[in-house]
């Protein structure tokens, strides 16, 4: 990992299924601590170029680069390894495993991410969360704003540089959109990442200084 | 918190699925177990006790019918051959020895032998304590007797007639026992030796005490066997079908002409031992060309008990590997199923960090702990089934087969398990291995 580097940087990178164009971004890039929001209607592309920058789908042209390392053109090991080491990721719907308790997840995906357990991380996190009363519950009994939360901690137990969200807060109400951001922002202030999150919900587009823009103009 | 605690949580996560793919493992690998445990078992402990003994000799009849009875006391004698028969073989040059058996009586089922000190050594037999008997009436008993009577030195008991327990007692004649021998893991262990004119006195047969120095017994033996036989009529006790059946035609025939003390000297079996291979050729068939005698070999009819177990084995064994099969394939139903309903759970691991390779040997370790589960629990069972059955069927114990020995060929058995549940989880593994992630996170999304 370069520290000197933009952490992410997309350049000429072009995607298209079935013949339409999806992703075709000349040049931008995110730095460190500048979180960013990727913004775009259904449809137009923004999952897609999560799956490009966390390296699950390979791109029609152009390079992505994580924190100077290229994502592209690399192995799907060296991929998996990268995005291990760099990105955290958190999904609208699919954020645990069922089989496990909250805390046993959050310790997986610590060892699996960070090679290492430290518990007492764990449950910060799940602090920072505000789930501790549910620390030994199943995924199942979790409302969806809980849901969400923990989603976010245990993306975040892997300490990793880039924190992309996909459409954090499309299924929550105003109250619980405002408290998921509230908790993203304070979550990345406190283990040092950078957030890139993808969205189409107009209502937290004021809280990010820098955007990318997907898709039909806005 | 690992792969492997994770797949013990996902074992967890369908119990009832778990459980049943275990039990039908379990006892697929039982009852090959219990198949191996009783052919091997029952195979060396046949081998054990024929060792030694190349040819038997004894009544017409049933070969296999003189080896079952006479080799591994598990069946009525064909009947009884005269006591000439025993010199007769040993005045054959090829005929190194020759040990008389004679065989009518048990005690609480355990079955006495009249016999000489050599049979012991044929076994390799030592005793545990106490001298090898000497005199007609004295006793030298195996390990199981001693366990299973409790007889101790200087004991006292009196044989009931017939080879099963529940025969006539004969009281006026009692044994004491003057040894007992350490276990030798043969069918020794399990028979009450005595000269062979013990057996003649308990049935009130006449005979001389050639090398015996028991003047007083002798008259205590000839008065016995005139009372004896007042006493009590063979066929009065409806015998079943063994030697005693000879005793008693000749005991009818005896006192058809009023003189009991014209019973003659008998012995069941003679267990013949070659001077060389020569023997072999020879002796069976000149044995044979005599009108009352029939030479059987322990080795043919041993194969041909074996051939017949056998046959009712294999069909076991099929079933039993199909019962397996079964197993594997319930397996692979539960773990593709399952793998069908948590393909979003194995993106994200994907998407945590995990390797294709971890994904696919976590799905492996599923199809491998149950397997293992199984196989444990199988070896368990089958091994705790003779337990028991040992327990009900006596029978067994007899056979020489126990709960507690460990047959090589059972870690085949269990590795054939292991590799059955990798191949049930195998296809399901590749399929995660090859799985699109992001395909299966736009569709879990």
């Amino acid at each position: 990992m370069v520290q000197d580097a933009p952490l992410l940087r997309l350049r000429g990178l072009r995607h298209s299924i079935g013949g339409r164009s999806i992703v075709d971004i000349d040049d931008w890039q995110l730095d460190r601590h500048r979180h960013a929001l990727l913004l775009g209607p259904s449809g137009s592309g923004k999952t897609s170029l999560i799956n490009i920058i966390c390296g699950l789908v390979t791109p029609v042209a152009g390079d992505v680069e994580i924190a100077g390392e290229r994502m592209t053109g690399q192995p799907a090991a060296a991929r998996d390894d990268l995005r291990r080491r760099t990105i955290g990721l958190v999904f609208q719907t699919l954020r645990l495993v069922s089989a496990l308790t909250v805390r046993e997840n959050l310790l997986l995906a610590q060892r699996i991410g960070r090679r290492l357990q430290d518990p007492a991380d764990v449950d910060r996190l799940i602090d920072l969360a505000g789930l501790s009363h549910r620390a030994h519950g199943r995924p199942r009994e979790l409302s969806q704003g809980e849901g969400q939360r923990i989603a976010i901690a245990r993306a975040l137990v892997t300490r990793p540089a880039l924190l992309i969200a996909d459409e954090p807060t499309s299924a929550l109400d105003d109250g619980n959109a405002a408290r998921m951001m509230d908790l993203l922002f304070e979550s990345a202030e406190a283990t040092g990442a950078t957030l890139l999150v993808a969205t189409h919900d107009a209502r937290i587009r004021d809280r990010f200084g820098q955007r990318l823009q997907l898709g039909a103009l806005t | 918190m690992n792969m492997f605690s994770l797949t013990l949580a996902y074992l967890r996560d369908r119990k009832l699925a778990t459980l049943l793919n275990i039990l039908l493992l379990t006892l697929g690998v039982a009852t090959l177990v219990l198949l191996r445990i009783f052919s091997s078992q029952l195979e060396s402990r046949m081998d054990r006790d024929a060792q030694g003994i190349d040819l038997v000799v004894g009544a017409k009849g049933s070969p296999m019918q003189l080896i079952l009875s006479s080799v591994f006391h598990i069946d009525a004698p064909t009947g009884n051959v005269p006591l000439e028969t025993v010199d007769l073989l040993r005045q054959q040059a090829t005929v190194r020895q020759a040990i008389p058996l004679a065989l009518g009586d048990n005690f609480r089922g355990f079955r006495i032998v009249g016999t000489e000190p050599a049979y012991v050594d044929l076994y390799g037999g030592s005793l545990a304590d106490g001298r090898l008997f000497a005199k007609p009436m004295e006793a030298v008993i195996g390990s199981d007797v001693a366990t299973g009577t409790g007889a101790g030195l200087g004991q006292r008991f009196s044989g009931s007639h017939g080879l099963g327990e529940g025969g006539h007692v004969h009281d006026a004649t009692p044994f004491v026992v003057v040894g007992r021998l350490k276990p030798t893991g043969t069918v020794l262990d399990r028979l009450i030796l005595t000269p062979v004119e013990s057996v003649w006195e308990a049935h009130g047969i006449a005979h001389e005490h050639e090398a015996h120095e028991h003047d007083a017994h002798d008259n205590d033996a000839h008065e016995h066997e005139a009372h004896e036989h007042d006493a009590h009529d063979h066929d009065a006790h409806e015998h079943e079908a063994h030697d005693h059946e000879a005793h008693s035609e000749s005991g009818n025939s005896a006192r058809d002409a009023g003189a009991a003390t014209e019973l003659k000297p008998e012995v069941t079996a003679v267990l013949v031992q070659y001077r060389s291979a020569l023997g072999a050729v020879q002796l069976p068939g000149f044995i044979n060309r005599q009108t009352s005698l029939q030479a059987a070999v322990p080795a043919v009819e041993l194969a041909r008990v074996l051939s017949l177990v056998g046959i009712g084995l294999d069909t076991m064994r099929v079933l039993a590997l199909l019962q397996m099969l079964t197993a594997g394939l319930s397996i692979f139903v539960a773990l593709y199923g399952s793998l069908q309903r948590r393909q979003g759970d194995m993106a994200l691991l994907r998407v945590i960090g995990a390797s294709r390779a971890q994904v696919f040997g976590q799905v492996m370790l599923e199809g491998l702990l149950l397997a293992a589960a199984g196989a444990v629990l199988g070896l368990l069972l089958g091994h705790s089934v003779i337990g028991i059955a040992q327990i009900f069927f006596p029978e067994l114990h007899e056979l020489g087969i126990s709960a507690l020995h460990v047959d090589p060929a059972e870690m085949l058995i269990v590795l054939g398990a292991l590799g059955l549940g990798l191949l049930a989880a195998l296809l399901p593994a590749i399929q995660v291995y090859r799985t699109d992630l992001a395909q299966t996170l736009a569709e879990a999304q």
